[in-house]
C-alpha cells in the first residue's frame, strides 16, 4: 500500500497539480470567462476605455444623439472614454460579435436584438446577467452612486423588460421600441368606393388590393393612372409571417426551442399570399423595393413597414428616395397592421435593446453598465424616440413633460413634428399591451429568417409562373428546413446550462477530479486498514 | 526549306490576325446561353442564362457574391449569388462565368438573382464608355451596370441630416463614419447628380475612397465606375480624377 501512496504522491499529484492550470486556462479561452462579480466600488482612479456598437437608421440625427451622451457620459465621468462604431444593420452588428467572441475581442456595449444574445451565449460567460447588477444599491437602477438620473426598474416598462429575457434571465435592456404599421394612400381606397377603417382586416386589405388592379385600355391601372401600381407591400415577411401565425394563434415556436412553423395554418397563409402574389396585388421590399417608395409615389396602397421608418413614408414625408417629380399628393393615413380579429388585435414589438459584454477586468464592465444605463435617461431616450416612430421605454421618459409637449405638438410641422411619424408613435403608445415577441432561443434568428423565406419563395414563384399547392409548398419547408438547418434545433432550450457544451478539456478536469477524489479515497482506506493491521500485529 | 517557313510563318500570321480580329466582335454564345439583345429583351421575373465576364466584386457574405459582369454587349448585375468564400476568390475581374438565374428588378435597377454559376474559360475587362452626354437623359438607363466614365463634372454641395452643407459625406445623410460610403453631388450642364463611392466595392484603402474625401466645392473632375441604379442613375465611382 506504501508503493500505491507513493506512487500517487511522487506522481499523480505534480501532474494533477500541473495539470490544473491548464485545464483552468481551458475553460478560460476564447469562449469562455469567469463569471461576472459585482465590484463593491468603482474605482475612480483608474482610465476605462469601453467600446459602444451603436446602430441607426442611417440618420444623422440619431448619430449626433449616440455622440452626445457618449460626450455627456464623458463629462460625468472623465476616467471613462466611450469608443463608438456605427451600424446601420443589425446583421452586420451579429456578424461581427460572433466574429469578436472567438477573439476574444467583443465590444464592451452594443444594441442588438434578443434573438441574437441566444447565440451569443453559446459561449460561456460571455454576456453580463443583468438581475443581480440591476438591483445593486449603488449602481443598480436608481443607484446612489450613480451621477446621473437613471430610470428606477419600476419605470422601466416591464413587458419590455421581459422581452429581453432569456429563460429568466435578464440579458439585455431595451433600449428603444417601435411596433409595424399599414401606411395608407386613404385617396386610393376612397377612390375603390372604400372608408379606412380604424383596424383593418386581412381580408379588407386584400379585397381592395385585387379591385386595384383593375385596368384602362392603355395599360394603365384606373385607380392611379399609371403604368405601376404594387396596392399591397409588406416590408419584413418575416414579421408578417410571425404576425400572422400570432393573431391565428397558430404554433411558431415553443419557449423551449421546437419549432412548429410548418403547420396547416402556415399552409393556408402561404396559399393566400400567392394567390395575391400572382396577380401583383401583393409584393415584398425584398423582390420590389422599400414600400415607402411606392407609397410615396402613388404606387401603392397598403405600405406595411416599421414605425421606424414613419420619415419616409406618406406625401409629406420628411425623408424620402425618390425624385421629387414622382412624388403625389394624397391623404397618409397609418392603422396596425392588418388583422384576424379586430377585437383582440395583435402587433410584433421590435426595437433595439443593449446588452453588456463580460470582460476579464470587473471595473470595465461596470463602467460599461453605467453607460448602459445611461441610454436610459429621460434625454437620450426622449431625443433619440422623437427621430423615428420609436417610444421611449421608461415611463419615466414618457411622463416627462418634455415628450408630453413633443406629443402635444403632432403635425405642427412636417420635420420634427411629422405627422404620420407622430401616429406611429401614437399606434405603439396605445398598443403596447396588444404587442408581442417570439420565444428566444439558440436558432430563433435562425428561425424567423426561415418565416421571410417562406413568404418569399411563394410570392417569387408565383411571380414566376409556378403553381404554388400545397405539394410546391411542401417543397418549400423541405428546403427552408435544410437551408437555416432547423431540423436541428427542436427541443433545445435556451438557459445557463444549454449555453454551450463543455469543451473538452473541461470535460477532462471534471474526469480528472473525479479520479483524483476516487485515488484520495482508495489511499485513504488502504492507509487505514495498513494501520489497523500494524496496530493488531 | 525556306518556302516552307514562308508558308508556316504567313499561316501563324494570318491565324494571329484572325483570332486578334475575335478580340473586337460579339461574343460567341454557348448553347443555350442568351444574346445581350435577348437577355435585355426577356421579361422581369423570367428565367434567363447568360454567359458573362466578371467586372468587378461588390461584396461577398453569408455565403453571397454580387458581381458586376459585362460581355462586349452589355452589362449585368448579379445579386447575391451563392457562393463559398473560396470560390468567391476565383471570381476576380476578367473572369469568364455562365450564370442562370432570374431577371429582376429592384428601384429601377435591372439584376440576375437567386443564380447559380459556373466559372469558364476565357477572359475580358471592358473599357469604359463616357456616357457624360447622357446624365440627365432617359437613356443613360440603357447602360445600366456598364463600366462607365463621366467627364467634366464639377463638385456641388451636399447636405447633411442637419442643414449643413459639405462637399462629401459619409452616408447619404453624413451620418456615417470611415469605413461607410461617402456621397458626393455632381453638376453638370446645370443639372445635379448624386454619385457615391460605394465602401464594399472599393473600401478606405482604395484610391477613390480616399481621393473623394479630398474632394472640394467647385472641382472639377472626371469620374469611372458602375452604372448601378436607385431610382434613377446612382453610379458606384471606381475612380476620380481631379483636373
Amino acid at each position: 500500500m506504501r508503493r500505491i501512496t507513493l506512487i500517487f504522491a511522487k506522481y499523480l499529484i505534480p501532474v494533477f497539480v500541473l495539470a490544473c492550470p491548464v485545464f483552468l486556462t481551458a475553460c478560460h479561452g476564447s469562449k469562455g470567462l469567469p463569471e461576472f462579480v459585482m465590484p463593491e466600488e468603482f474605482d475612480e482612479s483608474r482610465q476605462y476605455e469601453i467600446t459602444f456598437w451603436a446602430k441607426n437608421d442611417t440618420n444623422k440625427i440619431q448619430t449626433d444623439i449616440y455622440k452626445r451622451a457618449i460626450s455627456e457620459f464623458e463629462k460625468l465621468y472623465p476616467n471613462i472614454t466611450v469608443n463608438m462604431r456605427l451600424y446601420t444593420d443589425y446583421g452586420r452588428i451579429y456578424n461581427d460579435v460572433i466574429t469578436n467572441i472567438s477573439t476574444g475581442t467583443t465590444p464592451n456595449v452594443c444594441i442588438t436584438y434578443p434573438d441574437h444574445i441566444a447565440t451569443y451565449m453559446k459561449g460561456i460567460n460571455i454576456v453580463v446577467p443583468l438581475d443581480e447588477i440591476s438591483c445593486d444599491e449603488k449602481y443598480g437602477f436608481g443607484g446612489s452612486a450613480l451621477k446621473f438620473d437613471g430610470p428606477k426598474k419600476e419605470e422601466i416598462i416591464e413587458k419590455f423588460m421581459n422581452e429581453c429575457r432569456l429563460s429568466g434571465t435578464l440579458y439585455a435592456l431595451p433600449f428603444m421600441r417601435s411596433t409595424e404599421a399599414l401606411y395608407i394612400n386613404e385617396d386610393l381606397v376612397k377612390a375603390l368606393g372604400y372608408e379606412v377603417p380604424d383596424i383593418l382586416t386581412w381580408d379588407f386589405v386584400w379585397e381592395v388590393s385585387e379591385k386595384a388592379m383593375k385596368k384602362n385600355a392603355d395599360g394603365t391601372f384606373a385607380v392611379n393612372g399609371q403604368k405601376v401600381l404594387i396596392p399591397f407591400i409588406y416590408k419584413s415577411t418575416d414579421n408578417m409571417m410571425i404576425s400572422q401565425l400570432r393573431q391565428k394563434d397558430a404554433p411558431y415556436s415553443t419557449e423551449e426551442g421546437d419549432i412548429g412553423i410548418f403547420n396547416e395554418t402556415t399552409t393556408g397563409l402561404l396559399l393566400e399570399t400567392a394567390k395575391h402574389a400572382g396577380t401583383g396585388a401583393f409584393s415584398t421590399f425584398k423582390i420590389s423595393s422599400y414600400p415607402g417608395n411606392f407609397l410615396n409615389a402613388g404606387q401603392c396602397i397598403f405600405a406595411a413597414d416599421s414605425t421606424a421608418g414613419a420619415t419616409w413614408m406618406g406625401a409629406d414625408a420628411p425623408l424620402s428616395d425618390i425624385a421629387e417629380d414622382n412624388k403625389k399628393s394624397f391623404t397618409t393615413i397609418v392603422r396596425p397592421i392588418p388583422q384576424f380579429d379586430v377585437n383582440d388585435p395583435k402587433m410584433i414589438s421590435q426595437g433595439p435593446s443593449v446588452c453588456v459584454f463580460n470582460k476579464e477586468d470587473p471595473q470595465e464592465v461596470l463602467a460599461a453598465w453605467m453607460f448602459t444605463q445611461f441610454l436610459l435617461t429621460n434625454d437620450v431616450q426622449n431625443a433619440y424616440a422623437e427621430t423615428e416612430g420609436y417610444v421611449p421605454v421608461t415611463t419615466k421618459a414618457r411622463n416627462s413633460d418634455d415628450y408630453k409637449e413633443y406629443l402635444s405638438l403632432a403635425g405642427t410641422d412636417n420635420n420634427e413634428h411629422y405627422g404620420v411619424k407622430m401616429d406611429a408613435s401614437k399606434l405603439l403608445l396605445e398598443n403596447t399591451d396588444n404587442t408581442f415577441t417570439t420565444a428566444v432561443f439558440s436558432g430563433s434568428a435562425s428561425l424567423r429568417d426561415a418565416a421571410g423565406a417562406l413568404v418569399e419563395n411563394v410570392v417569387k414563384a408565383e411571380r414566376r409562373g409556378t403553381k404554388v399547392d400545397e405539394s410546391f409548398i411542401e417543397k418549400t419547408y423541405d428546403d427552408v428546413r435544410s437551408l437555416y438547418k432547423l431540423d436541428q434545433l427542436g427541443g433545445k432550450p435556451m438557459s445557463k446550462e444549454a449555453a454551450g457544451k463543455l469543451p473538452a478539456a473541461s470535460k477532462a478536469l471534471l474526469i480528472s477530479l473525479a479520479v483524483a477524489w476516487i485515488l484520495i479515497a482508495v489511499v485513504y482506506f488502504y492507509g487505514r486498514m495498513a494501520k489497523r493491521k500494524d496496530f493488531k500485529s | 526549306m525556306k518556302k516552307v517557313i514562308a508558308i508556316i510563318l504567313t499561316t501563324v500570321c494570318a491565324l494571329a490576325l484572325v483570332a486578334c480580329g475575335a478580340k473586337g466582335g460579339a461574343d460567341k454564345k454557348s448553347e443555350g446561353v442568351m444574346t445581350y439583345e435577348e437577355y435585355q429583351a426577356a421579361a422581369i421575373d423570367s428565367e434567363v442564362t447568360i454567359e458573362a465576364y466578371v467586372q468587378a466584386c461588390m461584396s461577398w457574405w453569408d455565403g453571397k457574391i454580387t458581381l458586376y459582369a459585362a460581355d462586349r454587349d452589355g452589362a449585368y448585375f448579379l445579386y447575391e449569388m451563392p457562393c463559398t468564400e473560396e470560390d468567391a476568390a476565383k471570381l476576380t475581374p476578367g473572369t469568364k462565368i455562365k450564370a442562370k438565374g432570374y431577371k429582376s428588378e429592384w428601384s429601377g435597377e435591372v439584376e440576375i438573382i437567386d443564380a447559380t454559376y459556373e466559372i469558364e474559360e476565357g477572359s475580358y475587362i471592358a473599357e469604359a464608355v463616357d456616357v457624360s452626354d447622357l446624365l440627365g437623359k432617359d437613356e443613360l438607363a440603357s447602360r445600366m451596370n456598364q463600366f462607365v466614365s463621366f467627364k467634366d463634372l464639377e463638385i456641388v454641395a451636399s447636405t447633411d441630416g442637419n442643414g449643413n452643407e459639405a462637399p462629401w459625406l459619409y452616408n447619404w445623410d453624413g451620418s456615417g463614419e470611415e469605413g461607410n460610403d461617402v456621397y458626393f453631388n455632381v453638376s453638370k450642364n446645370g443639372q445635379t447628380f448624386t454619385f457615391l463611392v460605394r465602401a464594399y466595392l472599393t473600401g478606405p484603402d482604395t484610391d477613390v475612397y480616399k481621393t473623394a474625401k479630398t474632394l472640394n466645392i467647385g472641382d472639377k473632375i472626371d469620374c469611372e465606375g458602375f452604372m448601378y441604379w436607385y431610382e434613377g442613375p446612382n453610379p458606384h465611382i471606381t475612380k476620380i480624377t481631379v483636373k
